[in-house]
């Protein structure tokens, strides 16, 4: 189970976000950050991810997908908000179809902030929510 | 005839960055029919002139798209400028030009990775990416930003670039081109490349025409059609053709992006050598008051802004009407009669763009 925390494999999901964010997503897997070395690797499938990053303030035609995607995901997993519309809404936090962060809808473990994200910031973000993801793994074994 | 299945491509998908759900009809393993059902990015940020004034509001637009924030925000501004009568200093026009090629070349850049990682080709998709860093590391260094950097305002710009910056824009261009001669290369003689895209979604320039293609769509098949012969900001001084191809397949669309994203660098360089000096903005006074309509080349297409405003601080109506928007109905053209794993890179060869479109 080790391996989940040290190469963790991560799913992107834009809720209604600019895709500045998005790209700052991928930024970070291609060579000049090359998160990829670390085993850390873009998945499509939300049964094989373990961290979930969204972006964007979530609209209300993206509630019941990210919840799908959310519930999808097997245990133990966690929830990255990336940028200032998925922590709070940012920006566009006064638009009619905006819920706000992506907190309203799911649980959120990480709160990464920047207009768009850097990637520097994502990266820090991400090893922030592996310690999460560890804790959850160690309580899920006690459970058993 | 075959039986009838129909497959669901999107809203969450490997090759699509963003949201966009496509019903796909399918006789065997041929599209019939693709029904699209977009409003996953729907946040309604044209409402949001009536809670952010004038001045505020070029950040908003900004972010009506990541990846061609500069070109959006020039838009707004070049919009509020029409209709308060501001005459902007030239040394402006040309960083804002200099600054629109740039973005268009890391878009398209950013373009030929996606539609690389669409037709499985990994290491392409990274050496794309790779070089584009180059790009934004210019941005960083003039703007602060690397994707969204808000440089324009409304009046000029809001950051001058140096001599030396200026220096480097232009030796960083003349490296960058060498490095993407490498990559393009592959993309434009590579067999398993073409074998993908060769005459798959073909829109013939009667097609593309009546269901108004724009940008790169339309110029694959034949239009010559590029808003920056209109001369807005400092197109008018620079030196330029439109490109066009006439096949209309993938891979004339590919040659398109590829052929612009060397003349942009070839922009930039005219841009760089015809800096003039002076001051980068004026002050604005008073609030607009009248009606304006632009259209702008993006790196996808014509995009049009209509602006009213009546006098207060907010506008009273700002409307966008962007390149992806128009290129999906040629899009499902495309579509009708291709086969399934042909999907993906047809929706790419329109470098389709959903937070535009939604907005």
């Amino acid at each position: 189970m080790k391996a989940i925390t040290k190469s963790p494999w991560i799913m992107h999901y834009d809720a209604s976000s600019c895709n500045g964010c998005d790209i700052e997503v991928l930024a970070c897997l291609t060579p000049l950050y090359d998160v990829e070395r670390f085993g850390v690797i873009n998945t499509g499938n939300p049964k094989h991810a373990d961290i979930l990053l969204i972006t964007g303030g979530v609209n209300e035609q993206n509630v019941e997908i990210v919840k799908q995607l959310y519930e999808q995901m097997a245990e133990p997993k966690v929830v990255a908000a990336i940028g200032a519309c998925a922590c709070t809404g940012g920006i566009f936090a006064e638009c009619y179809n905006i819920r706000g962060g992506i907190d309203t809808v799911i649980p959120v473990d990480a709160y990464i902030p920047g207009c768009a994200v850097r990637p520097e910031a994502l990266i820090d973000g991400v090893v922030a929510a592996l310690g999460i993801l560890e804790v959850k793994q160690k309580n899920m074994k006690k459970r058993k | 005839m075959g039986e009838r299945t129909v497959i669901p491509f999107g809203p969450q998908h490997p090759v699509l960055p963003e949201p966009i759900h496509l019903d796909l009809v399918l006789e065997d393993e041929t599209v019939v029919e693709a029904i699209p059902q977009i409003g996953y990015i729907h946040r309604g940020l044209e409402k949001l002139v009536e809670k952010k004034d004038f001045k505020q509001y070029v950040f908003v637009a900004e972010r009506i798209c990541g990846i061609c924030s500069f070109i959006h925000s020039l838009g707004y501004c070049l919009s509020v400028e029409k209709v308060m009568g501001i005459e902007v200093p030239e040394r402006a026009t040309f960083l804002r030009t200099m600054w629109s090629e740039l973005s268009r070349i890391h878009s398209h850049v950013l373009w030929m990775g996606l539609v690389a990682d669409g037709y499985g080709f990994e290491s392409l998709f990274m050496h794309s990416w790779r070089l584009r860093e180059q790009i934004l590391d210019l941005f960083e260094e003039t703007t602060g930003g690397r994707v969204i950097f808000s440089a324009c305002e409304v009046g000029g710009v809001r950051k001058d670039v140096t001599v030396e910056q200026l220096q480097k824009i232009k030796s960083t261009m003349i490296s960058f081109e060498k490095e993407l001669q490498e990559i393009t290369n592959v993309f434009l003689n590579d067999a398993s490349i073409k074998s993908r895209t060769k005459g798959v979604g073909v829109l013939t320039k009667q097609m593309a025409y009546d269901l108004g293609a724009v940008g790169p769509t339309l110029r694959a098949s034949g239009v010559a059609s590029d808003l920056r012969s209109t001369g807005y900001a400092a197109y008018g001084k620079l030196n330029f053709e439109p490109i066009i191809e006439t096949d209309g397949d993938c891979y004339a669309r590919t040659a398109v992006r590829i052929r612009e994203t060397f003349q942009s660098i070839d922009l930039v360089k005219q841009c760089v050598d015809m800096m003039p000096e002076g001051d980068v903005r004026v002050d604005v006074k008073g609030n607009p008051d009248g009606e304006s309509f632009i259209r702008l080349e993006q790196p996808r297409g014509e995009v049009l802004y209509y602006t009213k405003a009546n006098g207060s601080k907010f506008l009273e109506r700002y409307r966008v009407r962007t390149p992806t928007f128009a290129n999906l109905a040629p899009l499902l053209e495309m579509l009708k009669g291709c086969d399934l794993a042909d999907v993906p890179v047809i929706v790419l060869s329109i470098d389709p763009c959903i937070s535009c479109t939604e907005r």
